[in-house]
């Protein structure tokens, strides 16, 4: 058969001159768009860079703690002076006296100068008391004698330490007298003030001093809420997902539930906040600040993100598959719980993953429910007032201290560390379970 | 000139071969195209059934509603009858999971589950509740894949991966996995189109080994292949039956036009 010539009666040979002239603009196109690409992505990383810069620089400073090192006297007359031992006596007694007088001592100030006493008080953060207390109530043998503690300073003092403060300032706005400066720098060159590891930003819950706030509350709140998520949101949408992917007919009914299902993945999250509001406080009367109540609203917002990847999951396992079971004989049942989803189940981690990790990150919803309450006792249960990271960090955030400053961006940190950790795994396990099949 | 198969089946064909699978007036319908009009064959027990003929003539849609694989389209309609042993296989009270487990099926592409060797004859036995006891499993296992010959091959290897086998051991394997629920009639969708020709000799022998002890009825698109095997061929085009008959008649002797055009390679 002759080869009839193509486009324009064009003789063969003819068009590779035609290509040759047409392919430098081709490559200047392609060459373009790559440059394009790579300026959009330098832009991202650009102000990814700024973000943790900024994020670093500021927070950074908030894993230490000023903290002085006393060597305190525990006064039996002070602390139990029934000489019984009684809890309740031991709760009680003013420790702050004793740690005062023990950095007088130390700082070489006479206990009876009233001014100068007061000053010397204005050097300890005010929950100096908390740190004695604990010391004495481990070890009840230690009353009546001398021992080394290490208390919080101020928080003003902290952020001096700090060079958060500027020594230049008149000593009225600076807030801190000449002659406690003078202090502070011969304590510091003696090393009984000194910075020490910020324990207390992990493990503390809520204060209204800087130097002892911490994000331990937040934390157990943010985890009881996810262990409810993945309690709730994965076994509901995954199986939703397989009914509405496997099992429904496909008919105008459930073409609505897709679309409606879709849609509520681009919601706002503070309308699931308001609807949290409405069902599970006003309507059940569930407590209020409870992370029960986020762990709740928490997964219905994460439901819709589960079922569609999920679906997308179960979509992408070749039907070569299903035939196969179907054609040893198989139930519906059958093929989709011993073939379908197990090769599924690396798409549904990742989606779960993603989904939960989006979810620890959200505020607006919480604040809607009143998990902005200020907690100082961990939850002992899902039912007891919380927070939540993400919200502790704006209460901080909204906090006129300098020294919460500081923690705003350092707890930020360990949010942003926790979330990277999170979608790390969730591309390993990807990357693993892929490799396999 | 094809080789003619060593056939036992003459003029006597049916009556020492009864009829295992009797289909009549069957039509498939994909929405509103037609794509088999009004079939009606009966294909024997203990023997190769060939289906012949060029692409989308229907042959591959006809082998699936033996073991009503069709169901699983939804836009397909089935009508008509089809008898296996007397019984009407699309009558409502019969349950299609112990249909499949009586007539099993090879398709076209080697498709194993991505499990262990061992796992994937295991599953049929298992879910169906043919086995009582670990060892009884280990025998048909073994059975199994000895019967589709691949036991020698991977004996010391039960538990790595299925898909792991090269191509024509994989279509063993899934050979192996049909045998091992003990059905009456084995399905093969061009079992052989995937695979290399040493592969596909071993295929062959191996259905001439099964062929005398299941109803075999294999789809392809190789007359050589039709030749070789088969006792039975049935020439399909466009969606109907045109031809069939003993293998060495349709081959040699073809009474219809359109047979006669396919088999000397007019088309196809």
């Amino acid at each position: 058969m002759a080869v009839t010539s193509v486009a324009r009666g064009l003789q063969p040979g003819q068009s590779a001159e035609i290509i040759g002239r047409g392919i430098g603009r081709r490559y200047a196109a392609e060459r373009r768009f790559r440059l394009y690409g790579i300026a959009a992505i330098s832009i991202a990383v650009l102000f990814l860079g700024y973000l943790f810069f900024s994020l670093i620089s500021q927070g950074y400073t908030a894993f230490v703690q000023t903290s002085w090192k006393l060597n305190v006297f525990l006064d039996r007359s002070v602390i139990d002076p029934s000489g019984q031992k009684d809890q309740n006596q031991l709760m009680t007694a003013d420790y702050s006296v004793l740690a005062r007088k023990a950095l007088a001592s130390a700082l070489g100030v006479n206990a009876t100068e009233r001014p100068k006493m007061r000053e010397v008080g204005q050097l300890l953060s005010r929950d100096v008391d908390l740190e004695i207390r604990k010391a004495v109530l481990a070890d009840p043998s230690l009353i009546g004698k001398t021992v080394p503690i290490w208390v919080l300073a101020s928080g003003r003092v902290d952020t001096l330490m700090k060079g958060q403060l500027d020594r230049d300032l008149p000593a009225s706005v600076r807030k801190i007298s000449d002659q406690q400066l003078g202090w502070l720098d011969k304590a510091s060159e003696e090393g009984i003030l000194a910075k020490r590891f910020n324990t207390g930003l992990f493990v503390n819950g809520a204060s209204s001093n800087p130097e002892t706030a911490g994000i331990g509350v937040a934390v157990i709140g943010s985890l009881y809420m996810m262990l409810i998520v993945l309690a709730l949101a994965v076994p509901l949408g995954v199986a939703a997902a397989v009914y509405l992917e496997e099992f429904a007919p496909k008919n105008l009914f459930t073409d609505a539930i897709e679309v409606n299902i879709n849609n509520l993945a681009a919601v706002p999250s503070i309308v699931f906040g308001l609807l949290g509001l409405a069902i599970f406080i006003n309507f059940m009367g569930l407590p209020r600040s409870a992370s029960l109540v986020g762990g709740l609203v928490l997964t219905l917002m994460t439901l819709p993100t589960i079922i569609i990847t999920t679906r997308a999951a179960l979509k992408a396992v070749p039907p070569s598959i299903r035939e196969a079971a179907l054609g040893v004989g198989a139930s519906k049942m059958q093929t989709i719980f011993h073939h379908v989803l197990p090769l599924a189940i690396p798409g549904i981690l990742t989606g779960t993953i993603v989904g939960l990790a989006q979810a620890l990150g959200e505020t607006a919803p919480l604040l809607m429910i009143g998990m902005v309450a200020f907690v100082v006792e961990y939850p002992t249960s899902p039912m007891s007032p919380s927070t939540a990271l993400p919200v502790q960090i704006y209460m901080w955030a909204t906090s006129a201290e300098r020294g919460f400053v500081e923690r705003t961006a350092g707890a930020a940190l360990i949010l942003v560390a926790v979330l990277i950790c999170m979608n790390l795994f969730a591309v390993i396990l990807r990357r693993r379970y892929e490799k396999r099949w | 000139m094809l080789k003619m198969p060593d056939t036992d089946l003459g003029a006597n064909a049916q009556a020492k071969h009864a009829t295992k699978v009797a289909a009549s007036g069957v039509n498939v319908y994909y929405g509103d195209k037609q794509a088999l009009q009004n079939v009606s064959v009966n294909i024997p027990d203990r023997a190769v059934m060939a289906f012949i003929g060029p692409s989308g003539c229907g042959k591959s849609t006809f082998l699936r509603c033996i073991n009503r694989m069709n169901d699983t389209i939804t836009s397909a309609k089935i009508t008509g009858k089809i008898l296996i042993d007397d019984q009407d296989i699309y009558d409502k009270s019969l349950d299609v999971v112990q249909l499949r487990a009586r007539v099993g099926m090879v398709f076209q592409k080697p498709n194993p589950f991505p499990k262990s060797i061992f796992e994937n004859v295991a599953y049929g036995p298992r879910i169906h509740g043919l086995v009582h006891s670990k060892a009884d499993l280990e025998e048909v296992v073994h059975a199994s894949l000895e019967k589709a010959g691949l036991l020698k091959e991977v004996k010391d290897r039960l538990d790595d991966p299925g898909t792991g086998l090269s191509g024509g051991q994989q279509q063993r394997l899934c050979i192996a996995r049909a045998i091992a629920v003990n059905p009456e009639v084995i399905l093969m969708d061009e079992p052989c189109s995937a695979l290399d020709p040493i592969a596909t000799a071993r295929i062959e022998e191996l259905i001439d080994e099964l062929r005398q002890n299941y109803c075999i009825i294999i789809v392809t698109h190789s007359m050589q292949q039709a030749a070789r095997v088969s006792q039975r061929t049935a020439f399909f085009h466009l969606g109907t039956l045109v031809e069939e008959g003993d293998t060495t008649e349709i081959f040699t002797n073809p009474k219809d036009k359109r047979t006669q055009d396919y088999i000397t390679g007019r088309f196809g």
